[in-house]
């Protein structure tokens, strides 16, 4: 095969230009062969080598003083103190999860976590953030019905039996996703920081081992797969998604954590996308080796495959290792424990060149650096996008109801609701380490080990984002900053998925340029450095491009203790809006659910964000839950202050609230501006004291009270509606819906 | 007291209970791996939970052939505690040691969720700390935790009074309720709700631990466990 002739059709079936062609030439001083321009083609994919993405990449703030490990690595770390580090980062498994949602989706699962413990930290929370076109949508219902169950059913598949707890996210429907479907997994471990290891291969002539599972034809040119639109054939494709088990990925765990105590493994790194290739010229190229390997040694579930095929199988639950010289017999004894194939497959050598060879021939040479970090880089052309600024269509498209009944429509609307028949298929709680679990703002895990607790909260708003990629981008930030706080937790670092269009759309690549200027804006501002991350591009189908979805996952710590939680808890506690009930005009409406859900319009802008006062906001939260005066805290995000009430009253107590504001019954209850936490507290005085000391509005709102909501303005009464029937709109809907 | 916490490959819940035996219970544990033939100088064994063998074929079907199994046996014949909660249920089912069988959740979805307990008997070392009709908190986590028995076996065991527990809310299907149950001898108890999830206030409910100081209170009080006849074991206490 390494023979066949390279011409220009098979250099454009490898999805690569006549200018990265050239560049390969003359990288190499010769054509390459196939099993080159295979190899290349990898790792210069969209996926692998953020071609599009990297230039604007590095706008992104990095540092920070906990910060021990940036971008670069498999996964970001954090110190958190004690002795302990975090690693975590989000990654997306988007196309394959499309063509296959099961296995697409658990393969996700399964590859956040290698990136977890080949740093050498034990896996400890999952959350996804999932994105799926409507359940009730006329053509594409039955398809995003059945994306969702699979997807669904592929991280509980895989995350259960690894044992990790899969403790939070969100899930959205919007058109846009009816033919690309979003499947972001999260994931978080904890380490010594002594314990961590990195993936830089060192020293020449020490054994580079391959452990895990045997290589098939799986996966190949997945990292393509994912770097291209999908068309009519992409079904074609699904020999390309991998098959996961999420078994044989628990042992390499153990296996790896235990072979790291050893002291003899010098790097390691999981065969993820690009599986061998990515592997060894990455650890060469970090550790500025060279790598050579024989294709013989390497374990084979099929007979008779090509380099090609080695090279570039996606096959699951691999890791690539190299360790110290002499010291083989001790890794390789605690992978025979565990059941796993561990065999040296090659060596570190000082030439700085990936060689590959199989039956004794050279089958490709190629030096690590050029082909890792010297992938071409793109500055393309980018558009700024003129606002979508219509104003609010002609209302009568759909009969405005009463605010009651708007009420109850939302609570039930497929973004809004109850997502307990997803979360409850993870098990949110293996490890025992969940002190808040799925359905709370913010999801919260301890580390036993040193007495912290490491909140956690994924966010990412289209519709915010399709009106303005840049403030949507940054009200996500801040979103997840303010879901820390209603926890108590300080953020103190993030990571993020880009999820795009085409990039060679200027208009596309204008959405990520400003949503990452917007990230990049907020994060700085709030104290939470990107440490790592993925972009993910090509999210088109029949030409058809997703909205900006750029999704970002926030880390906070905070001393570990039962957090303040979401539901009312007493009746007769007085309610405080911390932050005050904002303000709102109809151009910032038109990106609310209430304009979705009731009006089925989206228009103007995202609501208006002030970033200084929404960080007062998060201060004066965490300060308030420190002194121990919240009962109760929930932040009025989509569906604005009235659906935030009520899913307070989702415990079974209810509340009175009469509000004092100069805005219509729509813009008071169903708004989304930023900056609003209700807090129910015993100390009214007190909360308002700290509130009022951070310059932030702190209206007493209401009260508690048992069996009811009941919502007014100035004494006019807007809702009152039993607990029962808010339970009844808000649990169920999800299932009712996925059953139509 | 000292507790043996087996680990097959693919047990995920073997830290859970040493944890909660450790910290939560103050008492000790150790792990036993999986190909040992012997089980140590314990006074109690605990099959975790998780997914033996990635619970290929069926759950716990390949577990059982584990080597340590035969030393399980051995144990429980002798007297020995045996506590299998969730998959080292399933496990102790497909080993024999109890009677049925663990089907697939009625709504066929893996399912994670806090539920109540009735203690229907206070006639075991795992349950005479309780009060007569307790309801204890604690989570379930199974995909196949639907107890089937044939009508014969059923009504054997609520003869014997050998249903330890039943979900006050039946969440996945199982017979008559049964969440619980214990062999003839008393002494080898399998759950599917997660006791080792319920022992300290941040997990959300300490009402796991009745079950653990049932266990301890019976090896402190009654010599005829074979563990007990170890006089060193029985000091440790």
């Amino acid at each position: 095969m390494s023979t066949l002739a390279i011409t220009p059709d098979l250099i454009a079936q490898h999805q690569l230009t006549e200018s990265e062609y050239r560049k390969i030439v003359d990288i190499l001083g010769r054509e390459p062969n196939y099993t080159e321009l295979g190899v290349f083609s990898v790792m210069w994919s969209e996926h692998c080598s953020y071609k599009s993405s990297r230039l604007h990449l590095k706008r992104l703030p990095t540092r920070g003083k906990l910060v021990v490990q940036g971008p670069g690595e498999n996964a970001g770390i954090i110190d958190v103190g004690g002795g302990y580090v975090i690693a975590f980062k989000i990654e997306s498994h988007n196309h394959p999860s499309f063509i296959e949602p099961f296995q697409g989706a658990a393969t996700g699962v399964g590859g956040i976590l290698r990136d977890i413990f080949t740093m050498g930290a034990r896996p400890i929370a999952v959350l996804d953030s999932l994105r799926f076109g409507p359940l009730d949508d006329p053509q594409a219902g039955p398809r995003n019905r059945r994306i969702l169950q699979g997807v669904v059913a592929g991280i509980a598949h895989y995350g259960n039996c690894f044992g990790v707890p899969t403790v939070g996210g969100e899930c959205i429907f919007e058109a846009c996703y009816n033919g690309n479907p979003l499947v972001n997994v999260f994931a978080l471990g904890v380490a010594k920081k002594e314990d961590i290891f990195y993936a830089s291969a060192a020293g020449v002539g020490n054994p580079v081992i391959y452990v895990g599972a045997r290589t098939g034809r799986d996966g190949i040119h997945g990292a393509s797969m994912a770097s291209a639109e999908f068309t009519e054939e992409s079904k074609q494709k699904r020999p390309n998604v991998q098959v996961g088990d999420p078994f044989l990925e628990k042992l390499l765990l153990e296996a790896c954590l235990e072979a790291m105590q050893t002291g003899a493994i010098v790097a390691i790194q999981d065969m993820g996308a690009a599986g061998l290739t990515c592997s060894t010229c990455e650890m060469g190229s970090r550790g500025g080796t060279g790598i050579e390997i024989e294709l013989d040694l390497v374990p084979q579930r099929e007979t008779g495959m090509t380099p090609y095929e080695i090279m570039l199988s996606e096959s699951q639950e691999r890791m690539l290792l190299v360790a110290a010289k002499g010291r083989e017999g001790e890794v390789f004894q605690v992978f025979r424990k565990w059941g796993l194939d561990a065999v040296t497959i090659g060596a570190v050598t000082a030439d700085g060149l990936l060689r590959v060879r199989q039956h004794g021939r050279t089958v490709a040479e190629i030096p690590n650096r050029e082909l890792a970090d010297e992938a071409p880089l793109y500055d393309r052309p980018h558009r700024r996008q003129v606002a979508a600024r219509r104003a609010r269509g002609p209302s009568g498209v759909a009969p405005i109801p009463n605010a009651q009944d708007a009420l109850m429509a939302l609570l039930a609307s497929s973004d809004i609701c109850s997502k307990r028949y997803i979360w409850e298929q993870y098990d949110y709680m293996v490890r025992t380490n969940t002190l808040a679990g799925p359905g709370a703002d913010a999801a919260v895990v301890r580390i036993k080990e040193n007495g912290v607790s490491i909140a956690m909260s994924l966010d990412g708003n289209s519709r915010y984002c399709y009106l303005s990629p840049r403030e949507g981008a940054m009200l996500a930030v801040a979103e997840c900053c303010r879901n820390l706080a209603t926890v108590g937790a300080q953020p103190v670092a993030a990571t993020n998925c880009l999820n795009f269009g085409n990039p060679e759309r200027p208009e596309i690549m204008g959405q990520l340029v400003e949503a990452i200027e917007g990230m990049s804006e907020a994060c700085r501002f709030y104290g939470t450095p990107i440490t790592g991350g993925n972009v993910s591009l090509y999210n088109e189908t029949l030409g058809e491009g997703i909205w900006p979805t750029p999704v970002i996952g926030i880390v906070g710590l905070m001393q570990t203790a039962a957090p303040v939680t979401r539901d009312f808890k007493t009746p007769g506690r007085p309610i405080v809006l911390i932050g005050g009930i904002g303000e709102c005009d109809d151009l910032h409406f038109g990106g609310t659910e209430y304009a979705k859900v009731i009006l089925k319009e989206l228009w103007g802008l995202p609501p208006a964000l002030d970033m200084d006062y929404e960080k007062r906001v998060h201060d004066a939260m965490r300060e308030i839950i420190a002194a121990g005066l919240a009962e109760s805290a929930h932040d009025a995000s989509d569906g604005g202050v009235a659906v935030a009430a009520a899913e307070c009253c989702q415990g079974g107590v209810g509340a009175a609230l009469d509000f004092d504001a100069d805005l219509s019954p729509e813009f008071l209850l169903f708004h989304e501006g930023p900056s609003r936490i209700l807090v129910s507290t015993a100390s009214p005085d007190a909360v308002v004291e700290i509130a009022a000391r951070h310059g932030v509005a702190a209206p007493r709102v209401g009260i508690t009270m048992k069996h009811a909501l009941a919502i007014g303005n100035r004494g006019a009464a807007l809702v009152s509606v039993t607990i029962d029937s808010l339970k009844a709109a808000y649990e169920g809907s999800l299932e009712k819906q996925l059953q139509s | 007291m000292k507790f043996g916490v087996i680990v097959f490959p693919g047990s995920n819940c073997d830290h859970d209970a040493w944890f909660a035996v450790n910290h939560n219970l103050g008492q000790r544990a150790e792990f036993i791996w999986h190909d040992s033939a012997t089980l140590g100088d314990i006074d109690a064994v605990i099959l975790p939970g998780g997914f033996a063998y990635g619970d290929y074929l069926r759950c716990g079907a390949i577990a059982k052939f584990s080597p340590v199994m035969a030393a399980v046996r051995k144990f429980a014949a002798d007297g020995g505690l045996v506590l299998g909660i969730c998959n080292g249920f399933q496990i102790l089912v497909e080993a024999g040691l109890l009677p049925g069988a663990l089907m697939r959740n009625r709504n066929l979805k893996f399912m994670c969720r806090e539920v109540r307990l009735r203690t229907e008997t206070l006639d075991s070392p795992f349950t005479a700390a309780a009060e007569a009709g307790q309801t204890l908190r604690m989570p379930i986590a199974h995909g196949e935790g639907c107890y089937v028995a044939g009508e014969r076996t059923l009504d054997e065991l609520e003869a014997e009074d050998r249903v330890a527990f039943r979900y006050v809310e039946n969440p996945n299907g199982s017979m008559r309720d049964i969440a619980g149950i214990l062999n003839a001898q008393r002494n080898v108890l399998g759950l599917m709700p997660h006791p080792e999830r319920a022992t300290e206030p941040l997990m959300g409910s300490s009402d796991g631990l009745v079950i653990f100081r049932s266990m301890v209170r019976a090896v402190a009080t009654a010599p005829a466990t074979a563990a007990a006849l170890q006089p060193a074991a029985a000091l440790r206490i």
